[in-house]
C-alpha cells in the first residue's frame, strides 16, 4: 500500500510541473522561452543539487539544516584560497574538501556522539556561517577568473541549457540509480522505515548515516562552487535561507518527513515546479510581497498534503495498512 | 484560471489605454529622448521608505519623458534576490533598467546579460564594484566624498556666523566613509573660513568618536563641551551621532551649534523646535529622477556615459567623472521649511 501511495504523489508532482509550464506559457508570453527555461534551471541548480542528497538523508530519517551554511562556507573557502594566491582549480578542490569535512562533522556528532540531527545541524548552521565571516571578514572576493565565471552565466554553446545543468544531470542520474536500484538505496529506505530492524538485519546503520551526512556536505559544496560562479563572487552572507527551500522541495517532492518514503524523480520535479511557479508569478508582475505568501503556502501544502492523503487513504484501506 | 485570464485581459486593456494616452501628446516629450520607453526601476528591496522616495523621483522623470515605468524588486535586499528580478526584466524586454545594487558583485553577471540583451543599465544610489563598471552605462551617486565633507563645513560656518572653533563627533575611528569626509574638512575650513579654527588645532585632534552608539556619542558630546567650553559648533557626519548631539544639546540647553548628516524622520523634532537649524543627507528623490534621465538619454542614443560627457535632467546638467560616475552635487539639506515633507519619507 505504502509503495502505491508514494508512486501516486511523485506522479502528481510531475503532472503539476507539466501543468505549471503549460499554464505558465499561456498566461505569460515570456515564460516558455528558451532564455527563461535556461534561467529557471540556473536559478534552481544549487537547490536541486543539495536536494539530491537531502532526499537520501530525510528518507533515512535524518535532516541537515546546515546545508546553506556549508554552501556558503565552501564558497568562502574558494574565495579565501584564491585571494591568498592559490590557483582557482586548487581553490575549488579546497572548497569541496571543506564541504565534505562539514558533512563528516555533522555525521560524526549524530552517529558517534548520538545527538539528534535537528539539534546538531541547527548548531552547525550557525557555526559554519560564522566561519564564513571569519574567513572573509566583510570583504567579498570578486575578481575571479573570467574563463571560470562565464560558466556561471552562459549557456552550453548551441543549447539552451546553462553549464550548471551538466553537474546537475550527472549527479541526478547517479543519485537516482543508487537510490532506486542498488543495495545502498534499499538500506537507506530500510533505515528510515525502522532503524532498529535495519540494524538487526545487518545493515551498518551508523556507517550509512555518516556516509549520507558526508555526501550531503559534499553536495552542498558542489552547490557552493556553482553558486560562486553564478554570482561571480564569494561573500560570507551567500545563500541565507536556502536550507528551507531545499527541505520544502524535498517534502513537496513526496519524501515523508518521518522517513522511509520518497522518490528522487518526485524531488526533481518538485524543485523544477517551485522554480517555474516563481518565474511565472514574477513574469505576470505578481507583487513581490504576494510572492512570499505563495512560497510560504506551497511549503505548508507540501507538508500537509501528503499527510492528508495518507490519512485519507489509510482510512479507506484501513484493512491493508500494516504500520 | 478564467478569472486570471480576465484579469490579464483587463490589465492589457488598461495598459493599452495608458500607452495610447502617453503617445498622443507627442509635443510634451523631452527633446533627445525617445517617448514610450519601457523602464524598470529596481530598488535594493521594495517596502523601504528610502526607496519609495527614490521611486517617486524616478516616476516624476518618467512622466516628463513619456516613459512607462515599473517599480519592481525583491522583498529582501540581497544580490541573488535581485538577480531573479533582473532576469524578469530581460525576459519582458524592457528598454531600460535603473537599479540600486544590493550587492556590488553578485548582480554583475546578470547585468552583463541584460546589456547583451540590449537593455540600457544605469545604477543609482548604489553602484557595482569598480572593476565591473562596464556592466552599466553610468552610475548616479549622491555626492563626491570630499564634497560631503566640505558641505558640512559650510553648514556649520553658516550656523556659527563664520567665526569660532569647531569639533567633529564621528562614528568609529575605522569608519572609512566618515574618515574620507573628515579628511576633506580640514584644509577646506582653513582656506574658506579664515576666522574659524579647530578646537584641538587640527581636524584630526578635534575629532571625537561615538562609534555610532547613542550612549557613547552622547558621552563624547559632553566630553567635547567640558574639554573645550568655548566650542562654537560641532559637526556630526553620522545619523547616530547627530541625533545624540541634538538630544543632549536640548537636554543641557547648550549653546553650541550642531549640524551633520541626519535622517529627516529622526531629526524632525529637533529641527522643528530650533535645537538644530540644518542637517543634510542625500535626497533619494533626486537620485531616482536624474538616473531615469541619464538612462533614457543613453537608450535614445543622445548620451554615451563616457567620462567627460554630460547630460541634462530637468533643468540641471550633470557631468560624468572618473569611473563613469555622475554626482548629484551637494547633499540635500533639511530645515524647518521642508522637514515636514521629508520626515514622512525617510
Amino acid at each position: 500500500m505504502k509503495k502505491k501511495y508514494t508512486f501516486g504523489w511523485d506522479q502528481g508532482v510531475s503532472v503539476f510541473l507539466v501543468l505549471t509550464v503549460v499554464v505558465g506559457g499561456f498566461i505569460s508570453e515570456y515564460f516558455a522561452t528558451i532564455d527563461n527555461i535556461s534561467f529557471v534551471i540556473q536559478d534552481v541548480a544549487e537547490i536541486a543539487i543539495i536536494a539530491l542528497a537531502m532526499t537520501y538523508l530525510i528518507i533515512a530519517g535524518e535532516i541537515d539544516l546546515s546545508v546553506a551554511s556549508i554552501l556558503s562556507l565552501t564558497s568562502a573557502t574558494v574565495g579565501f584560497l584564491f585571494r591568498n594566491g592559490t590557483s582557482f582549480e586548487v581553490a575549488i578542490v579546497g572548497g569541496l574538501l571543506v564541504g565534505l569535512l562539514c558533512g563528516l562533522l555533522n555525521g560524526y556528532l549524530v552517529t558517534v556522539i548520538g545527538l539528534p540531527s535537528l539539534a546538531v545541524t541547527i548548531g552547525t548552521l550557525a557555526l559554519f556561517r560564522g566561519l564564513c565571516y571569519a574567513l572573509l571578514g566583510n570583504e567579498p572576493v570578486n575578481e575571479l577568473p573570467e574563463n571560470w565565471i562565464v560558466l556561471g552565466y552562459e549557456n552550453i554553446p548551441g543549447t539552451f541549457l546553462p553549464w550548471s545543468a551538466i553537474p546537475l544531470a550527472i549527479l541526478a542520474a547517479i543519485a537516482w540509480i543508487v537510490l532506486h536500484y542498488t543495495r545502498i538505496g534499499r538500506w537507506t529506505f530500510a533505515i528510515g522505515i525502522n532503524p532498529e530492524a535495519a540494524k538487526f538485519s545487518g545493515i551498518p546503520v551508523a556507517r550509512m548515516k555518516l556516509g549520507l551526512f558526508a555526501m550531503t556536505g559534499l553536495m552542498s559544496g558542489v552547490a557552493g562552487v556553482v553558486y560562486t560562479l553564478r554570482f561571480a563572487s564569494a561573500s560570507p552572507d551567500g545563500a541565507v535561507g536556502y536550507e528551507l527551500s531545499v527541505i520544502a522541495a524535498v517534502l513537496f517532492g513526496g519524501v515523508a518527513i518521518a522517513g522511509g518514503i520518497g522518490t528522487l524523480w518526485g524531488v526533481l520535479a518538485a524543485v523544477l515546479s517551485l522554480g517555474a511557479i516563481r518565474s511565472v508569478l514574477q513574469l505576470i508582475d505578481f507583487s513581490a510581497n504576494a510572492l512570499l505568501v505563495v512560497s510560504g503556502a506551497l511549503l505548508l501544502i507540501s507538508v500537509v498534503a501528503p499527510k492528508a492523503i495518507e490519512i485519507y487513504q489509510s482510512r479507506r484501506n484501513s484493512a491493508f495498512v500494516t504500520k | 484560471m478564467i478569472k486570471k485570464l480576465a484579469k490579464v485581459v483587463a490589465a492589457a486593456a488598461i495598459v493599452g489605454a495608458l500607452v495610447a494616452t502617453a503617445v498622443t501628446p507627442a509635443s510634451a516629450v523631452v527633446p533627445g529622448i525617445k517617448s514610450g520607453l519601457k523602464i524598470a526601476i529596481m530598488p535594493k528591496a521594495v517596502n523601504i521608505g528610502y526607496f519609495t522616495a527614490w521611486n517617486k523621483g524616478a516616476q516624476k522623470a518618467c512622466k516628463e519623458i513619456g516613459a512607462k515605468c515599473t517599480y519592481v524588486g525583491p522583498t529582501e535586499a540581497t544580490g541573488p534576490a535581485q538577480v531573479q528580478f533582473i532576469n524578469k526584466i530581460i525576459q519582458q524586454k524592457y528598454d531600460v533598467l535603473v537599479i540600486s545594487a544590493a550587492d556590488q558583485n553578485a548582480i554583475v553577471p546578470s547585468l552583463k546579460k541584460a546589456k547583451a540583451a540590449g537593455i540600457t543599465v544605469v545604477t543609482s544610489d548604489a553602484d557595482v564594484a569598480e572593476a565591473s563598471a562596464s556592466s552599466r552605462v553610468v552610475s548616479i551617486l549622491p555626492a563626491a566624498s570630499s564634497r560631503i565633507g566640505t558641505a558640512q563645513v559650510d553648514w556649520i560656518a553658516e550656523a556659527v556666523g563664520k567665526k569660532g572653533s569647531i569639533a567633529v563627533l564621528s562614528a568609529a575611528a575605522t569608519a572609512a566613509n566618515q574618515n574620507a569626509w573628515i579628511k576633506a574638512m580640514g584644509p577646506y575650513l582653513t582656506k574658506k573660513y579664515p576666522k574659524m579654527s579647530w578646537v584641538g588645532g587640527t581636524v584630526g585632534k578635534s575629532t571625537f568618536y561615538g562609534d555610532d552608539d547613542a550612549t557613547k556619542s552622547t558621552a563624547q558630546f559632553a566630553a567635547i563641551l567640558s574639554q573645550y567650553p568655548d566650542v562654537a559648533g560641532i559637526i556630526s557626519p553620522t545619523t547616530v551621532g547627530v541625533l545624540a548631539a541634538a538630544i543632549e544639546k536640548k537636554a543641557k540647553s547648550a549653546k553650541v551649534k550642531v549640524t551633520g548628516l541626519g535622517l529627516p524622520s529622526q531629526m524632525a523634532p529637533y529641527i522643528e523646535d530650533g535645537t538644530v537649524k540644518k542637517v543634510g543627507l542625500w535626497n533619494p528623490i533626486d537620485l531616482g529622477y536624474v538616473a531615469v534621465y541619464a538612462a533614457a538619454r543613453a537608450e535614445s542614443g543622445t548620451f554615451t556615459g563616457k567620462v567627460g560627457t554630460s547630460f541634462k535632467a530637468g533643468t540641471t546638467t550633470y557631468k560624468v567623472t572618473t569611473g563613469g560616475v555622475a554626482f548629484l552635487g551637494d547633499p540635500f539639506t533639511f530645515t524647518k521649511e521642508n522637514i515636514k515633507t521629508f520626515k514622512k519619507i525617510y
